[in-house]
């Protein structure tokens, strides 16, 4: 138990106090920095890009949307074309569906990784390599200019000007996301993940029969997946895969990969905008829930499922055996390893699994959930920092009211225009989740997709509609996602979570703050910069949260712990 | 107010949008990965082509991958949920094509009474008292439905059947079960566990090759 604990602390506590200063450090040089490399020089020149261009809030709204949806259209012909490409030696055909490739082409656009298919029976690797690998960067890199754009425009005051959103994408790819995942790649080789663009290899067993073990280049995509906060997985079942995931190790550098950019964010945030306390708030904020969300999930898995017991199996934790609840786990990994990366992958958006999500105890379910429906437990690439500074608006806008003063933050005023952008994104999350869910339940059919009955039916529904919103990806995987409702409507759900709530709205908010003039601090003036503000600021995410979604976590994953523990199965 | 120099929307956008997708699938989706190919198979080439074990110069296996043992004298693996690509899809346990796990809620007869009849199995298989706890990862299916290991204690309960069935003496499998347990990694990380590939093929006597 002790070693258990020893080492989910160890990996916590790099993450928390070896990343967020120099990476956050870091980011900050490389979104400031006047001068462009070489390598950067000769890219803007063969782009035809001014480096020196501004873009106002709208500029850089538009770019990302425009360079989204051309994206968005190379990938949906070459998966419709897979037939025709290259680099396909295991011949897998036919090339998937129109509506599958809409909702794996907007999917893998918008960072989210919900995927519809397995991978090693679906994609070529030209597909899987040059695409979704490709993809995995410069989703990743736009969400990270995204928050970067945001923290610019809170910075300002009598301008707006966001940037160049060219120029930091290139940048993030360039000097952050390719050096890091090369060096891990090669970590994830020497541990035993594929790098090879051969076919199947095909084995005979001790017992004589034959397997085709599928492959491929896999460290190449691995690396970024986790880097990037991405998650689709090259094959089916994601990191639970022993050759996407094969040690202890690589699921440990897994862990740490997710988490390694986006706590560091609240740094970069609180040096660009001269406010190191507020960052140090906003990172407070997020390791709060995170420690909290953990503090349940592990505890639950180890202690298990009571029904295992009853019919004599032993999920005791001893030397032998890590115990718990362990339908879809892996070995290797154990319950300790697991719980850390269930409460990374929900939390960072990243939304790879190394164990099957569908098999959760009813409260690791829950908190799994939780963590995507909040959305700003960290939170992915820039947009989660941009979804707390929405939550830190909502805050200072409720106080105001409370106390009859102006709401300011960031010495601006905060006004009517902000906090109808603000609502809207706050509004437009739950509203996809929750409509979306409903939808399915009464569509022709709709639940014909499910791999279980009663209470955790409705959460498997219910968790699908909260990943795609949420651009998690993690799935219930049960659910057969991969008809033409599930592939349209959560399509639809990936677009209006990536660019109603937050990304657009919060691009219009920085970009109407940026222009306003700071307002001189009074007595009047409340602080934002403190650790009551941010006690105020957990409240009102919690208490915004719970009142939006209580309902649908009683009928799904509460209603099923009662379940459990009366002992009735379904 | 404005920094925004006035240039028409195709050349400072739709443009750039179009050529910055290219480029970076050239450099992202082509150099990144294929240097990396080359690199890691000059560094690493057994893992990059996926831990492949030879014997007798016929691949036998992935040392990462589990594989379907069922007759008494080898160790068995995990219970795996893969199945086969028709539709609808018939079970095909550790089938490595095809990773995927049963996705039961906790709640879900199929996986109470699935877990309930492994139990008995186990039981009767290894002549074990019917009041006998079972290891959980002995009856549940992993999450890739290829987890190549077990839990030592699953291993040493079926230790007694192994060494009855190849008549060799309880200590010699033992020892076996213990040559082949890693322990965490680096004394921390994970779990410890058997490979159960690497265990067979040892109570082969088998020469591996890579």
């Amino acid at each position: 138990m002790l070693v258990n604990i020893l080492q989910v602390a160890i990996i916590v506590l790099i993450i928390g106090f070896a990343f967020v200063v120099p990476i956050g450090t870091y980011l900050v040089r490389i979104f400031t920095d006047e001068k462009d490399t070489f390598l950067e020089r000769f890219t803007y020149r063969i782009l035809g890009i001014n480096s020196r261009d501004k873009m106002t809030w709208q500029r850089y709204s538009q770019a990302i949307v425009l360079s989204n949806l051309v994206f968005v259209v190379l990938f949906y012909a070459t998966l419709r074309l897979q037939d025709f490409l290259p680099l396909n030696p295991d011949k897998i055909s036919p090339a998937p569906t129109a509506a599958l490739a809409f909702n794996t082409a907007v999917s893998f656009v918008t960072n989210t990784d919900w995927q519809n298919y397995g991978g090693e029976t679906t994609l070529s690797y030209f597909n899987q390599m040059v695409m979704i690998t490709c993809l995995m960067f410069t989703s990743s890199a736009t969400g990270l200019a995204a928050g970067i754009a945001v923290i610019r425009g809170l910075s300002q005051s009598g301008i707006n000007d966001l940037g160049n959103f060219w120029v930091d994408l290139t940048r993030a790819i360039y000097r952050l996301f390719l050096p890091i995942c090369f060096v891990l790649s090669l970590i994830y080789v020497w541990q035993g993940v594929p790098q090879t663009l051969d076919a199947a290899a095909t084995a005979t067993t001790l017992e004589g029969a034959t397997q085709t073990i599928a492959r491929g280049p896999v460290a190449a995509l691995e690396s970024i997946k986790q880097i990037g906060t991405n998650g689709g997985g090259f094959f089916n079942v994601n990191s639970a895969h022993p050759f996407e995931n094969p040690t202890p190790l690589t699921n440990s550098l897994e862990i740490m990969s997710m988490l390694l950019i986006v706590p560091a964010l609240t740094y970069t945030f609180g040096t660009m905008v001269r406010a190191r306390r507020q960052g140090w708030v906003f990172f407070g904020v997020f390791a709060a829930l995170f420690i909290g969300f953990l503090l349940i999930i592990f505890p639950a898995e180890q202690i298990g499922n009571p029904l295992f017991t009853q019919v004599g199996a032993d999920q005791a934790l001893s030397a032998l055996q890590s115990g718990g609840s362990f339908e879809g786990k892996e070995v290797r990994f154990g319950i300790a390893q697991t719980s850390l990366f269930v409460t990374a992958t929900t939390a960072a958006t990243t939304g790879s699994v190394d164990a099957m999500h569908d098999s959760l105890t009813p409260m690791g379910g829950f908190a799994a959930l939780s963590e995507m429906l909040l959305n700003v437990v960290f939170g992915g690439k820039g947009v989660g920092l941009i979804t707390l500074i929405m939550y830190a608006a909502v805050t200072v806008f409720l106080v105001g009211l409370m106390v009859g003063r102006t709401p300011e933050f960031l010495s601006k005023k905060i006004e009517a225009r902000e906090v109808k952008l603000v609502s809207l994104a706050l509004l437009a999350h739950p509203f996809m989740i929750l409509i979306g869910t409903g939808l399915a339940l009464f569509w022709p059919h709709g639940v014909d997709s499910l791999n279980n009955p009663d209470a955790h039916g409705f959460t498997e529904l219910f968790y699908a509609f909260t990943s795609v919103t949420a651009n998690n990806g993690s799935a219930f995987a049960g659910l057969n996602g991969n008809t033409t409702f599930y592939n349209t409507t959560l399509g639809m759900g990936i677009i209006i979570g990536r660019f109603l709530a937050p990304v657009l709205p919060m691009l219009a908010v920085a970009g109407y703050m940026a222009v306003k003039p700071r307002v001189p601090k009074t007595t009047g003036t409340m602080s934002t910069n403190t650790v009551f503000f941010g006690v105020l600021l957990l409240a009102s995410i919690l208490i915004i949260g719970g009142l939006t979604f209580f309902p649908a976590l009683a009928l799904g994953p509460i209603a099923e712990q009662f379940e459990l523990v009366a002992g009735k199965t379904f | 107010m404005t920094v925004q120099p006035r240039s028409s929307f195709v050349r400072s956008l739709l443009i750039p949008a179009i050529t910055i997708a290219l480029w970076m699938i050239v450099i992202c989706g082509v150099i990144y990965p294929i240097l990396l190919t080359g690199i890691a198979n000059l560094l690493f080439p057994y893992q990059a082509q996926g831990s492949l074990i030879s014997v007798n110069h016929k691949i036998v296996g992935s040392e990462l991958i589990g594989q379907n043992f069922t007759v008494p004298k080898y160790f068995h693996p995990r219970p795996s949920a893969t199945t086969t690509t028709d539709t609808p899809p018939k079970p095909a346990p550790y089938n490595a094509a095809n990773s995927g796990a049963s996705n039961y809620g906790p709640t879900n007869k199929k996986l109470i009474d699935g877990v309930k009849d492994a139990v008995a199995a186990y039981r009767k298989e290894n002549g074990l008292a019917a009041d006998t706890p079972v290891p959980i990862d002995a009856v549940t299916a992993s999450a890739s439905g290829l987890d190549p290991d077990i839990s030592p204690a699953n291993a040493n309960l079926q230790a007694p059947r192994v060494a009855k069935v190849r008549n060799m003496s309880l200590t010699e499998v033992q020892q076996l079960i213990a040559k082949n347990t890693q322990g965490r990694q680096f004394g921390l990380l994970g779990e410890s566990r058997v490979n159960v590939l690497k265990l067979n093929l040892a109570l082969d006597g088998a020469k591996t090759s890579s």
